[in-house]
């Protein structure tokens, strides 16, 4: 009882959030001075085969009618037709989606691994040297465009050193050599055992995950740091110094722990805002990704292939954050009650 | 031989006006007894208690001319040979165990931690010696407490579970900074019982410091009175009445008492101290 009860409460409270967000992007469907009718029929349709077809496409029915059926399309993955690739939306989701998620894991492993130990040294060393510079460095990663780090990036590491692939996901005589499994080309590479094509992703993937990491790690630090401080300020500090706990273990064990559950939820929101794919580093590096798509559907008033990237990035937002809660639970006493 | 000898200490820290002394000079001696120290806010009491700790925040300095505990000369130590006393020969009780446990670690694990990071047990033994520990201070199910969080004990109960973590390692001198005066007032005398019995059954020399003039006039051998950085007197516990410095006398002049009948409680005159 005690363990089926808050599942339930889980689950209800997914459904009512997703249906929330099916509202919030249907009624934008709605209001945007974009005709679906005349992106169908052209503009120099008639107004009877105007009206015959936004009848046939359900638009005459009252509001709620509509919210319904969309709903229910929605369940069964069904997104409409792309008017610029000519696919269904769902399709061209399923492969830009995991373009843009295998670069932002790369880019947030990198951002944690790096920012959360460079937070907790900069806290340790308060106001000296080390901290000073993890403080710059966190400047540049706020004020610094991304697009300039990309082209940057480019020039130096992929003109000049030639350390790394260039723009797109893959060298070019590689492109569609890799079999589809899971759609994240490092993965699918290993498993189909091939390392060239390994190799050559990496390659590729690699300085736009780090400039991405780059950012996730300005802000990750800065919020570890401050985070660190105030629990180093606690009395419970002093209680461990006073039963003579060395330092290491004072900033790991007893300043850390707390705080893994406040990290946890920067984490999520850094990871979540990767995730919506940063339309700069993915039009900087020829990424097909989520942000380059919806970009694209934009400028094309491709309403379709709007809603329907708005609704991934908004289902991954919940999710994350509905994970994040989870863990929560998990590692804080306090919370679990 | 004493515990713990103390001459000329003074706490010194920084400030945009040049340094200020929070302890001024302050020279006592510590047997195997009950010492107490009374003061008001800022009277530099705590700040002796983490002097003699080794626990003075940075940018604060100690200097004495003598600081020697057990025959140690605390001065010439390094910080590493201080940490190692702390826990083992010297510990300290904090004020509120609201925030001084840790809210994350379960209790049995904080009291374990104070064994394990001195290296000198084992796990089955640190466990056996943590819950012997809480069955001292007087908790009947101590395997049950050992598995809560802080958070699910009450503050009498919590302070207990400070002390058992802090005579866990059976030190040779206890310092309380404040330790009841958290707790609601039916829990403070359980608990500086409990305090007070560890103490002289096991031969720990014990500096109680507060500003609660009864309470340490109760509990403690002798008593230091400190105003202003310096002990301003120095009287045995019984002997609060014949106090003959103008503050303590003040101090005891404004103690409300029970069947009392006055208007107002005397105030403290500053301009004649």
């Amino acid at each position: 009882m005690t363990r089926v009860l808050p599942a339930a409460q889980f689950l209800l409270t997914l459904a009512v959030t997703f249906l929330g967000l099916l509202a919030i992007t249907f009624v934008i469907g709605r209001v945007v001075p974009i005709d679906p009718v005349v992106a169908v029929v052209g503009d120099r349709a008639s107004i009877e085969t105007y009206n015959a077809t936004k009848e046939a496409m359900g638009l005459d029915d009252p509001l709620v009618v509509q919210f319904a059926r969309y709903v229910g399309q929605v369940a069964q993955g069904e997104l409409g037709t792309s008017v610029s690739t000519g696919r269904p939306v769902a399709e061209d989701l399923a492969r830009v989606f995991p373009a843009t998620f295998e670069m932002a894991t790369l880019g947030i492993i990198i951002g944690v691994a790096l920012g959360v130990p460079m937070g907790v040294f900069a806290a340790a060393r308060q106001g000296r040297m080390a901290d000073q510079i993890i403080r710059v460095i966190g400047l540049a990663g706020y004020a610094i465009p991304a697009f300039w780090l990309g082209l940057i990036g480019l020039v130096i590491f992929y003109a000049h050193l030639r350390w790394v692939g260039g723009p797109g996901r893959i060298d070019f005589f590689l492109d569609g050599m890799v079999p589809t499994h899971t759609g994240l080309l490092l993965v699918d590479s290993l498993i189909d055992g091939n390392l060239e094509a390994f190799r050559s992703a990496l390659s590729h993937i690699i300085l736009p995950a780090t400039i991405l990491g780059f950012f996730a790690l300005a802000y990750i630090a800065r919020m570890t740091r401050s985070f660190m401080l105030e629990q180093l300020g606690q009395e419970f500090i002093t209680t461990a110094r006073v039963k003579g706990v060395p330092e290491r273990l004072i900033l790991w064990r007893h300043a850390f722990r707390p705080i893994r559950v406040q990290l946890i939820t920067v984490i999520g929101l850094s990871y979540a805002g990767l995730l919506e794919g940063s339309v700069m580093i993915e039009t900087v590096f020829s990424w097909p990704g989520i942000g380059n798509y919806l970009t694209t559907a934009l400028l094309n008033a491709d309403m379709n292939a709007v809603l329907g990237a708005t609704l991934v990035i908004g289902a991954v937002f919940v999710g994350i954050n509905k994970g994040s809660d989870a863990l929560y639970r998990l590692l804080d006493p306090r919370a679990r009650a | 031989m004493s515990l713990l000898s103390v001459e000329n200490l003074r706490v010194t820290f920084p400030t945009d006006h040049g340094p200020a002394d929070v302890v001024r000079g302050l020279s006592f001696t510590l047997g195997r007894e009950r010492l107490g120290i009374v003061g008001e806010s800022g009277s530099g009491k705590s700040m002796t208690g983490r002097a003699i700790m080794g626990l003075v925040p940075a940018p604060g300095k100690v200097t004495a001319d003598q600081l020697m505990f057990n025959g140690k000369d605390l001065r010439g130590l390094s910080e590493d040979e201080r940490r190692d006393l702390r826990g083992t020969a010297m510990s300290m009780v904090l004020q509120d165990p609201k925030f001084s446990l840790n809210p994350v670690i379960r209790i049995g694990e904080q009291i374990e931690e104070a064994m394990a990071v001195h290296g000198t047990l084992g796990r089955r033994e640190r466990r056996e010696r943590a819950l012997e520990a809480l069955t001292a201070v007087r908790i009947k199910d101590p395997e049950r407490v050992a598995r809560l969080f802080p958070h699910e004990v009450s503050g009498g109960m919590g302070q207990r579970v400070m002390i058992a973590m802090m005579v866990v390692l059976e030190p040779a001198l206890m310092i309380a900074d404040e330790p009841t005066s958290a707790l609601d007032v039916s829990v403070r005398g359980q608990v500086l019982d409990i305090l007070a019995d560890l103490v002289s059954r096991r031969g720990m020399g014990l500096i109680l410091i507060s500003h609660d003039l009864n309470m340490v006039a109760r509990w403690c051998d002798r008593i230091l009175v400190m105003y202003r950085g310096e002990i301003v007197e120095e009287i045995a516990s019984g002997a609060l009445m014949d106090a003959q410095h103008p503050y303590t006398r003040g101090l005891v002049a404004s103690l409300p008492t029970i069947d009392e009948t006055r208007d107002r409680l005397p105030v403290l005159d500053r301009g004649k101290l």
